[in-house]
């Protein structure tokens, strides 16, 4: 049904007729409308509008008048509100004022090499708190051997449990995997020569020297790393960290050393049991699949495997462990106090603690090689 | 140079910001012993930013904070905690450990700057709790209370050490009137029993004119203190229209009489 009807029986005088439901669900004519017809009729100056046949209206109505308003403004035409349902005047006058003077603050482009300049600073910034928060951490371990340290054994216990034992069934599954996985890639060449049972040897070695521990930081990364940061991050946007400073309590102390201290316990033992879970993974595919001598395979794991191989592992998983609870634990502490932020922090946690977990490997890698370890 | 009476809380020449955002500028005011200090303000005008400067959480762009006459932000960091620790402080939405019960959480400062056995801890933060109104709550996490409870337990731990001064950050946000009058109520009380000094930001009229005995108006347009004084008396002889209008709902639009 047409809305909206037109009539200029009066000389110079538009007369707008509402017809019917003018409610935003039940859909509004174009504004268009009437200023084609204001385009086509130049000698009017005078608006009227007629409401008679209008059934119901709300603020659907009302934003069509006031662009209609507008448009009689700009043409100097005079506009007869009389007539109008009550109650719409308040809502009127509310509506048509003349927008505020603000703008938003926007992105604002900056030239490129003002950009440069503001990431650097920003890099500068963070590796400062970076350094800062690990000073912080030293001075607390400090305090904490000479007995002044402010340390409840029951949150570390807990926290222990949290990210050791409670992660133990993702460890074995992403370990069994990785051993399989390097018992089919390595059968691929082996086989070739007739030697499988060095899958034995690759499967051994990688798994104990650093694929063990690369996949269990992997892991705690996303597992723990992540969930240190979002409570921290809680924490600090619910001024709980803030409670701590006040009463002179330093939360680096209270909150972060007893997860440090979690993980550098915890990651090595994860890790141990990861190098034996993928070792068992690369046994039950070599026996079951490839037709290895299970006695035979045993034998050679034992024999390729060397101490030197399980120390230079349990590094690698010692430096993960400060690793993961130090991205996580710096992320949420200097978390935006909004739940952006403490999403922006979880992400960050993981993101930076797998990126130095990768980079840590290379390097230890590296040192391993110099020093022929 | 200071002398024994010196004011509680003093500020001077005090400048606040965030990097290079100026929030407020050249606050002058002294807390006297036993006040109830209102620091009021439309939202967003710097308020929280002044209680954390006075708090040590944020230091001032420029100017002194004195504690009896010692500047607060000059002390090495021991002193600064000493300072600390003569400090209440009630968060907005109450900051309670989320890992601890509001009974620990009572007893942690006690645990830290006592020297009460553990079974005295007890007694005395379920004491505080029962100050405040949550006796028997001790064993509950913040988690399974509602927020007026929450900052009612925040307040208990705020008062666990018998703090000389306490500070309230919009004690009355988010409760509904008859809690927002209990903490007013137990506000004055506190000054009364534990003769401590208090500091309270809010822009709550009814709380201001209920507790306030002096205060301090932050504007954020000229961002710096328009008025101090009385509530009540900047109410009837204040010539700063923002302070009328502020103090009266908009009712009376404060032009200068």
């Amino acid at each position: 049904m047409e809305k909206l009807a037109i009539d200029y029986s009066t000389p110079q005088t538009m007369l707008l007729k509402l017809i019917g439901d003018w409610r935003i669900s039940s859909g509004l004519p174009q504004i268009s409308d009437v200023t084609s017809q204001l385009l086509t009729h130049k000698d009017i100056r005078r608006l009227d509008i007629d409401v008679s046949l209008m059934t119901n209206w709300d603020s659907g109505l009302v934003s069509f008048l006031i662009e209609v308003f507008k448009e009689c403004r700009g043409r100097k035409i005079e506009v007869v509100r009389q007539g109008l349902p009550a109650g719409i005047g308040q809502f009127l006058r509310l509506a048509d004022k003349p927008n505020a003077e603000v703008k938003p603050p926007g992105i604002i482009r900056e030239p490129f090499l003002s950009r440069i300049g503001e990431r650097v600073v920003r890099l500068g910034r963070s590796s400062r708190s970076l350094v800062n928060f690990l000073g912080e951490i030293t001075c607390a371990f400090g305090r904490f051997w000479r007995g002044k340290a402010y340390f409840r054994w029951g949150d570390f216990i807990a926290i222990v449990q949290k990210c050791g034992v409670d992660a133990l069934g993702l460890v074995s599954l992403i370990s069994v995997l990785v051993g399989v996985i390097l018992a089919f890639v390595g059968a691929i060449q082996l086989e070739l020569f007739g030697a499988q049972i060095f899958i034995a040897d690759i499967v051994g070695i990688a798994m104990v020297r650093v694929m063990g521990a690369v996949m269990t930081g992997v892991l705690i990364s996303g597992r723990t790393g992540a969930s240190f940061a979002a409570e921290l991050g809680i924490m600090q946007t619910n001024e709980e960290i803030d409670a701590f400073r006040t009463l002179g309590v330093n939360p680096v102390e209270f909150l972060v050393m007893p997860r440090v201290m979690a993980l550098v316990v915890m990651m090595p033992l994860l890790t141990l049991y990861a190098d034996f879970m993928g070792i068992l993974g690369g046994f039950i595919i070599s026996t079951g699949v490839l037709g290895i001598n299970p006695v035979e395979y045993i034998n050679h794991t034992q024999a390729a495997v060397g101490l030197s191989n399980l120390w230079v592992g349990l590094v690698h998983s010692v430096v993960f462990g400060v690793i993961i609870a130090v991205a996580g634990c710096l992320r949420g502490i200097k978390c935006e106090r909004s739940a952006a932020g403490v999403g922006e922090a979880t992400t960050s946690a993981v993101v930076s603690a797998i990126t130095s977990i990768v980079i840590a490997t290379a390097i230890i890698t590296f040192i391993c090689r110099v020093i022929r370890v | 140079m200071e002398t024994l009476s010196a004011a509680v809380i003093e500020a001077r020449n005090l400048d606040l910001s965030y990097d290079d955002y100026v929030v407020m500028r050249d606050l002058n005011f002294k807390v006297q012993k036993g006040d109830i200090f209102i620091v009021m303000g439309g939202s967003g005008c710097g308020k929280s930013t002044l209680l954390k400067a006075l708090i040590g959480l944020k230091e001032p762009a420029r100017g002194e904070v004195l504690y009896g006459g010692r500047d607060f932000w000059k002390q090495d960091d021991a002193k600064q905690q000493n300072i600390m620790r003569s400090f209440g402080v009630l968060y907005q939405g109450g900051a309670l450990w989320s890992s601890l019960t509001l009974g620990e959480n009572v007893a942690l400062p006690l645990e830290l700057y006592s020297r009460l056995s553990p079974e005295q801890i007890r007694e005395v933060a379920e004491l505080k709790l029962a100050l405040v109104g949550l006796a028997g709550y001790a064993d509950f996490y913040p988690s399974e209370l509602s927020g007026g409870m929450r900052k009612r337990a925040g307040l208990a731990r705020a008062i666990a050490l018998d703090p000389d001064i306490i500070f309230f950050d919009e004690p009355s946000a988010g409760l509904d009137p008859p809690s927002a009058r209990m903490l007013d109520d137990l506000i004055i009380q506190l000054r009364d029993t534990l003769g401590a000094t208090i500091v309270v930001v809010t822009h709550e009229l009814a709380s201001i004119f209920a507790v306030g005995n002096n205060s301090i108006f932050l504007d954020s347009e000229t961002k710096t203190m328009v008025a101090s004084g009385n509530p009540r008396d900047l109410l009837n002889n204040s010539k700063n229209p923002r302070v009328i209008r502020f103090l009266t709902r908009g009712e009376r639009q404060g032009v200068a009489r």
